[in-house]
C-alpha cells in the first residue's frame, strides 16, 4: 500500500514511452496532415465552409465579374468602391512591373506597354479572400464585423459605428466605407444568392469559369477538385490570415 | 458628399504607381492625427506631475496643479477628434456596451473612463477638496454654488480630514501611473498591432508613443508654466523649470532611442516592404519626417537640452531658450503622430504606389474641425485655471 506508485522505474518508463508514442502515431494517422489547405483550416463543422478557387491562366480580364458585382450589390459606381476588382499586371524585358487596374477593370483592359517591350502579361481577379483568421473580423471594435457558420466574413450595417479600423487591418485593401452609408462596406459573397442556390454574381457571369466558388469541406465539390489538380496559393501567405481565396498560377509579383 | 466625391477624383490623379482602387481614399485623417496626439500630451502631463508627487521631486511644485489641470482639460477632449471621424458618430456608445474582446480598439473606452474618472478626477478632487471648501465659505453666488457642488457639501477640513484626502491622493496616483503607461502604450497598440501595415506593425510602437507622450506632455507644462506666469506677472521659478527641462532631457534621449532602434531594425532587415518604405520617407515624408519630427522636433531640443545639462546660459537666455523648446518639440510630436498615422497609410499594401493626402479647411475632417479640437481644451484649462487656481491653494507638503 505504501508503495510510491509515482516511481519510475526503467521498465515503466519504456512501457509509457511506448504508449505515448503509438498514441500520437495513431492520432496522426487518424488526423493526416492536410497539405492542400495550408493557409486556411475547416473549423471542423459538419455543413459547408466556402472558399474560392481563381485560374489566372484562365482570365482573360474582361472586367465583367467587377462589372456584374457593381451592379448585383449596388456598389457605388465611382472608382474608390470595389468589392470585387481585376488586376492587370505587365511584367516587361527589362523586369520591370507595371499593376494597373482602371476603374477595377469594369470596362476590361487596353494594354498601355507595346507588345515587344512585355515578357508576360496577366490579370488577376481580386476580391474579398473571406480568411478564416481574418484580421478585419479580430479588430472590430463592437462586433459588426463576424464570419459566418459557412465560413464568409460579413459586416452587420446596422451595427457598424464606421471607425474604419477593419479597412486599416485588411491586407488585400477589400473594404471600403460606403460614401452614404458611412458604415464599412465589403463582398458578401452574394449571400442573398448562396441563399437560393445561386452562385455569386461574380463566378456566374464569368465566360472563362476562371473562378470556382465551392464547399472546401465537401470532397467531392469542384473546389476541391482544383484545389487538388493545380498548385494553388494564397495571397500574402506570411500573414497567417487563413485566406480561402486560392489561386491557380500565381506570380510572386502578385500582392 | 459631393465634395468628398471631387476630393476623391483629385487624389485619383495623383495617385503615384497602383494602389489597390479602396485605397485611394485616406482612411484615417487629421482627426486620428490628433486623437494619439492628445491623449499623449495627457499622460505625459499627469506623469510630470506624479514626479513631484510620488517620486518627491519637490523642486516641480509649482507645476503640479497645472500639470493635473492641464492633463484633466486634454482628456475631456480626448475621444472628441475620434467620435467625430466616425462615419455612424451616433452609435459610438456601442463601444461601450458590446464591447468586442478581441478588438485592441474595443477596450478604448474602459481605458479612457478609467483614467479620466478614477485617476485624474478622484485626484484632483481629493486634492482640491480641503481648498474648494474653503473657497465655497469665501466666495458668494453661482461661485459659491459651484465649489459648495464640486466638493460635494463636504465640509471637514479637520487635519486628519486633510490627512485622509492626501493618502487616497497618493494611492490614486500610485496606481495612475501605470494607468497612464497602459492609455497611451495602448493607442500605440492599435497601430502596432496591424500586421497588414509594415510601417505601423512594430513591438516598439507602443513603448515609442509613449515615450513620445511622456515628451510632449512635458513640454507642453513647461510652455504652460511660463505663459502662465508671464500672464500673472509673477517671477519664473528657473530651477523648476531647469528640472523640468533635465527630466525633458532624459526622456527624448529614449524616445529618439527607440525611434532611431525602430528605423534601423527596419533597414537592417530590410523586408519585403522596405523598397516601398524608403521611397515614402526620402518622398512623401520627407519633409515631416527629417526635417519637422526629425530635425527641428527632436535633434535641435536634443542638442540645446544636452548643452544645458552642463554649460548654463545666464536665465533671461535660458527662459528664451524654455519657450522655444517646448513649442519645438510639441511640433516635432504631432508629426510624429502625423509620420505614423498618415504615413502608414500613403503607400498601398501591394507595395506597388502611393496615394496623397488631401484635405480641406472645412467638413468633418478639415483643418478647422482639427484646431477646434485643440483649442478646446485650452479653453477647458483656462475655466479650470479660473475655478480651481493651484497658486491660491493651501501650502500642502504631500508627505
Amino acid at each position: 500500500m505504501n508503495q510510491d506508485t509515482t516511481k519510475l522505474s526503467r521498465r515503466n518508463f519504456f512501457k509509457a514511452g511506448t504508449v505515448l508514442a503509438s498514441g500520437v502515431a495513431i492520432a496522426s494517422a487518424l488526423t493526416p496532415y492536410d497539405g492542400l489547405l495550408f493557409a486556411a483550416e475547416s473549423p471542423g463543422a459538419k455543413g459547408k465552409w466556402y472558399g474560392i478557387g481563381i485560374d489566372i491562366n484562365k482570365c482573360i480580364g474582361c472586367g465583367k465579374c467587377a462589372n456584374a458585382c457593381k451592379q448585383e450589390n449596388n456598389v457605388p459606381k465611382d472608382p474608390f468602391y470595389f468589392r470585387s476588382w481585376v488586376e492587370q499586371y505587365t511584367i516587361k524585358n527589362d523586369g520591370s512591373i507595371l499593376v494597373e487596374s482602371p476603374s477595377g477593370g469594369v470596362n476590361g483592359f487596353t494594354q498601355s506597354v507595346p507588345d515587344n517591350e512585355i515578357y508576360k502579361s496577366f490579370f488577376v481577379p481580386k476580391m474579398c479572400n473571406h480568411c478564416a483568421k481574418s484580421p478585419c473580423t479580430q479588430v472590430c471594435p463592437v462586433g459588426a464585423t463576424f464570419e459566418t457558420e459557412e465560413g464568409i466574413v460579413l459586416v452587420d450595417e446596422k451595427y457598424c459605428i464606421g471607425c474604419r479600423y477593419c479597412v486599416q487591418a485588411c491586407p488585400y485593401g477589400c473594404r471600403y466605407i460606403h460614401p452614404e452609408k458611412g458604415t464599412a462596406d465589403k463582398c458578401t459573397l452574394c449571400f442573398h444568392r448562396l441563399k437560393h442556390g445561386l452562385q455569386p454574381a461574380c463566378f456566374e457571369i464569368c465566360p472563362t469559369e476562371a473562378r470556382i466558388f465551392g464547399d472546401l469541406n465537401d470532397p467531392g465539390s469542384k473546389l476541391n477538385y482544383f484545389l487538388k489538380n493545380h498548385n494553388c496559393m494564397v495571397v500574402k501567405p506570411h500573414l497567417n490570415t487563413g485566406s480561402k481565396l486560392f489561386y491557380n498560377a500565381l506570380s510572386p509579383e502578385v500582392r | 458628399m459631393e465634395d468628398h466625391l471631387q476630393n476623391l477624383y483629385e487624389v485619383l490623379s495623383k495617385v503615384e504607381g497602383y494602389v489597390y482602387p479602396n485605397e485611394i481614399e485616406l482612411n484615417w485623417s487629421i482627426l486620428i492625427v490628433l486623437y494619439p496626439y492628445i491623449t499623449g500630451l495627457v499622460a505625459g502631463a499627469f506623469i510630470l506631475a506624479s514626479l513631484e508627487r510620488i517620486f518627491k521631486i519637490k523642486v516641480l511644485k509649482p507645476t503640479y496643479g497645472i500639470a493635473l489641470l492641464t492633463a484633466f482639460s486634454f482628456m475631456l477632449v480626448a475621444t472628441m477628434p475620434l467620435v467625430s471621424h466616425l462615419g455612424k458618430p451616433l452609435r459610438a456608445y456601442e463601444i461601450m456596451i458590446t464591447p468586442h474582446s478581441s478588438s485592441a480598439m474595443a477596450i478604448f473606452g474602459f481605458v479612457y473612463l478609467w483614467y479620466l474618472m478614477v485617476v485624474l478626477f478622484l485626484e484632483i478632487w481629493f486634492d482640491y477638496r480641503r481648498d474648494m471648501v474653503i473657497w465655497g465659505n469665501e466666495s458668494k453666488g453661482v461661485k459659491r454654488f459651484l465649489y459648495k457642488l464640486l466638493s460635494l457639501w463636504t465640509t471637514d477640513i479637520s487635519p486628519k480630514a486633510v490627512a485622509l484626502d492626501d493618502r487616497i491622493g497618493y494611492i490614486v496616483t500610485v496606481i495612475g501611473i501605470p494607468s497612464a503607461f497602459l492609455l497611451h502604450g495602448y493607442v500605440g497598440f492599435i497601430f502596432g498591432s496591424i500586421k497588414a501595415n509594415p510601417w505601423w506593425s512594430t513591438v516598439l510602437m507602443p513603448v515609442i508613443f509613449l515615450f513620445s507622450a511622456m515628451v510632449s506632455g512635458i513640454a507642453l507644462v513647461m510652455l504652460i508654466y511660463i505663459v502662465l506666469t508671464k500672464v500673472r506677472k509673477q517671477l519664473i521659478d528657473m530651477e523648476c523649470l531647469d528640472t523640468i527641462a533635465k527630466y525633458l532631457f532624459y526622456i527624448l534621449v529614449i524616445d529618439f532611442a527607440l525611434e532611431g532602434l525602430d528605423q534601423i531594425h527596419r533597414i537592417y532587415v530590410a523586408e519585403e516592404s522596405f523598397e516601398a518604405l524608403h521611397k515614402l520617407v526620402f518622398g512623401k515624408l520627407f519633409y515631416t519626417l527629417f526635417i519637422y519630427q526629425g530635425l527641428l522636433g527632436t535633434v535641435v531640443p536634443l542638442l540645446t537640452l544636452g548643452t544645458l545639462q552642463f554649460y548654463k546660459p545666464k536665465a533671461s537666455i535660458r527662459k528664451i531658450i524654455y519657450i522655444i523648446l517646448p513649442v519645438l518639440v510639441l511640433m516635432g510630436i504631432f508629426f510624429m503622430r502625423w509620420n505614423v498615422v498618415i504615413g502608414g497609410q500613403l503607400f498601398s499594401k501591394s507595395f506597388y504606389g502611393y496615394t496623397t493626402f488631401k484635405t480641406g479647411l472645412i467638413g468633418m475632417e478639415g483643418y478647422l474641425m482639427a484646431a477646434t479640437w485643440l483649442i478646446i481644451p485650452f479653453l477647458i484649462l483656462s475655466f479650470l485655471l479660473w475655478l480651481l487656481p493651484p497658486w491660491n491653494k493651501i501650502e500642502t507638503s504631500h508627505e
